[in-house]
């Protein structure tokens, strides 16, 4: 079994601190870890740092005796490709890195079952340059997904989605944590759906660890208020679910007076690679 | 999302009777190799026939001995000389276009070529080496050692912050400019038989071809091929980018750096035996890939049997389009080349690569 335990990580870009002193308790398998917090904030350097793909100090306990290749794997954000390859031939590359050139059929017949699950059968043909936005977001789940991990690190894998396919994902990756008993943490802009998919919120600024917790816990006002310098509560919603309501930006226009409901994504301008 | 129901094995067939269509293919370009070559081997200033030719190939010695001389002493080595050149050119060409992410990269458009023709030639005018210590491959080793600082220069350049792929074309067309301007001035110092070589050498001919020179380029590719075959899925996950192929758990600076190296080893053999034979290594790869795709265990093949295919062919051609006459196939080659390197700048990039 495995679970996942930060002790002091930190990494460097260049030479600028991008991660420092981020200490978790132990994080248990079958659970989903939104991790929070605006832009450059460090959540992709963060996630690097875990899956060992970038150096710094501290330490990644995984619990787990064995290390295997693909015990955590990490999930970029996604930038496109002009590769003539189709979608079925990325995600046997995913799978086939550091092993044999002969692809076997019981590997052909994992990688059909992901397309299945993902609902995406129909784009195996197709080219990677064909793809929409969204598409590609789906290809690079089955990407990760066929590489088995446990440890499950993803970078705003629903920021190109539209709403149906962002819950979609998001309740896929939530019974894919619960059905493999794997952990799964998402970086995420959208604190509504945090609080509706996810168990823990990790909150990150300026590269340290603001708090860590259930996600009823971490994100209420003064997590709006401290990590993204925006005025706004957490409420119970005719659904009986919690919800983030936000006024507005912090500081600047407390005066204003429509109080909108909205998606906390809604006010974060559309990202940029961090 | 759309369901897809019934046809969750689709994925898997399809990708088999994609993966066998492709197989097919480089069987058939394989086939088509073997023509071209006997073909070769049956034009010059006397013509055989290709029955005649094919059954010299497989019996020598119940030929004639005039038909025995011609078709393996002297037509057999320059044949063999044009396929393993353009193996070699367009494997180098489509590595170079892999770890570069960069369509318009080959060794011949990046300069690469111009390296070599410029340390063969200071080997060939001042009898400088490059690499003191093997005097008698002074003319190889000088085009391999100049071949492979180029092949850094533009390795570490492109490693720089903010460089874009048409930034290293432009680098690549300064390394060509450079070179060729030294070159030119090796050409102005040289004496009279030295500049004859160079010439000739600058234009590109595979008539000096012997059978060591043949030996050693297939070496190269030989070499080359299963260090190649080997990072296979490494090299094709690069064309999904670095940050995806890192993801994926490939060293994606080292892989780069071990590509670019073999790479020049590929590039410079050629150019020191052969002289500056351009736009193979263009060409070939961008045909491979559309035949193909981008898998390398069939786009490395599929490049290895398109450069040589398409430099046998030319060797053809070169024999043929002025009757009695041999035409520097470097000329031919680069006449051919330059429309489909323009083409490839104009096309809109994302399309066709």
């Amino acid at each position: 079994m495995v679970t996942l335990q930060l002790e002091n990580l930190g990494t460097r870009y260049g030479k600028v601190q991008v991660v420092s002193g981020v200490t978790t308790p132990v994080i248990q398998p079958g659970t989903v870890t939104a991790v929070i917090g605006p832009n450059a904030a460090g959540k992709s350097s963060l996630f690097k740092r875990i899956a060992g793909l970038a150096s710094g100090e501290g330490r990644v306990n995984t619990g787990s005796a064995a290390k295997q290749r693909n015990t955590i794997c990490y999930m970029p954000q996604d930038t496109g490709s002009t590769a003539v390859l189709s979608v079925y031939e990325s995600i046997i590359l995913a799978a086939k890195q550091g092993s044999s050139l002969r692809v076997r059929d019981d590997e052909l017949d994992r990688i059909d079952s992901i397309l299945a699950a993902l609902r995406i059968s129909d784009l195996a043909a197709r080219n990677l340059g064909e793809l929409s936005g969204g598409q590609r977001q789906l290809v690079a789940i089955a990407q990760t997904l066929v590489r088995d991990p446990k440890i499950l690190l993803m970078d705003e894998p629903t920021s190109a989605l539209d709403l149906h396919r962002q819950m979609e994902v998001l309740s896929f990756m939530r019974d894919i944590a619960k059905g493999q008993n794997i952990i799964v943490m998402i970086a995420i802009h959208d604190l509504n759906h945090a609080l509706q998919y996810c168990d823990h919120a990790m909150a990150i600024r300026n590269g340290r660890m603001v708090t860590y917790g259930p996600c009823a816990d971490v994100i209420d006002g003064n997590l709006l208020r401290d990590v993204y310098q925006v005025d706004g509560h957490v409420e119970v919603n005719s659904l009986g679910q919690s919800h983030v309501v936000l006024r507005g930006p912090h500081d600047e226009t407390k005066s204003r007076q429509t109080t909108a409901v909205m998606h906390a994504a809604a006010t974060e301008t559309p990202l940029a690679a961090q | 999302m759309t369901t897809n129901q019934g046809s969750i094995e689709a994925g898997s067939v399809q990708y088999k009777a994609r993966s066998l269509r492709r197989f097919l293919l480089l069987l058939a370009m394989a086939m088509a190799l073997l023509l071209s070559i006997a073909v070769d081997l049956a034009t010059g200033p006397a013509n055989y026939a290709l029955s005649d030719v094919i059954s010299t190939l497989l019996h020598p010695f119940e030929a004639t001995r005039q038909m025995r001389v011609v078709i393996w002493e002297i037509r057999m080595p320059v044949a063999l000389m044009a396929v393993t050149v353009g193996a070699a050119l367009s494997t180098a060409g489509a590595q170079m276009q892999t770890i570069l992410a960069n369509p318009l990269a080959s060794p011949f458009t990046l300069g690469i070529s111009a390296a070599a023709g410029f340390g063969a030639a200071l080997a060939l005018v001042l009898g400088v080496a490059v690499l003191p210590a093997f005097v008698e491959f002074m003319i190889p080793l000088n085009a391999f050692a100049m071949a492979m600082g180029t092949a850094l220069i533009i390795h570490f350049f492109s490693r720089m912050r903010g460089v874009t792929v048409e930034t290293i074309v432009l680098l690549g067309i300064a390394l060509v400019f450079t070179f060729n301007a030294l070159l030119a001035l090796l050409q102005y110092l040289a004496s009279e038989q030295a500049l004859a070589a160079v010439v000739f050498w600058t234009m590109g001919s595979l008539v000096k071809a012997t059978w060591t020179k043949v030996a050693v380029t297939a070496a190269a590719v030989a070499i080359a091929l299963p260090l190649f075959i080997n990072q296979a899925w490494a090299l094709t996950a690069l064309r999904l980018g670095d940050a995806k192929a890192e993801s994926f758990g490939v060293n994606v600076q080292g892989l780069r750096l071990r590509t670019m190296l073999i790479v020049s080893l590929l590039a410079a053999i050629p150019v020191s035996f052969v002289g500056t034979i351009g736009f193979i290594g263009l060409v070939g790869p961008h045909i491979a890939r559309m035949l193909v795709g981008e898998d390398q265990r069939f786009f490395l093949p599929a490049s290895i049997l398109c450069g040589a295919l398409i430099l046998s062919a030319t060797s053809v051609l070169s024999k043929t389009l002025i009757p009695g006459a041999i035409l520097p196939i470097g000329v031919i080659t680069a006449l051919v080349g330059v429309p489909f390197f323009f083409s490839l700048i104009f096309a809109s990039r994302r399309k066709s690569w």
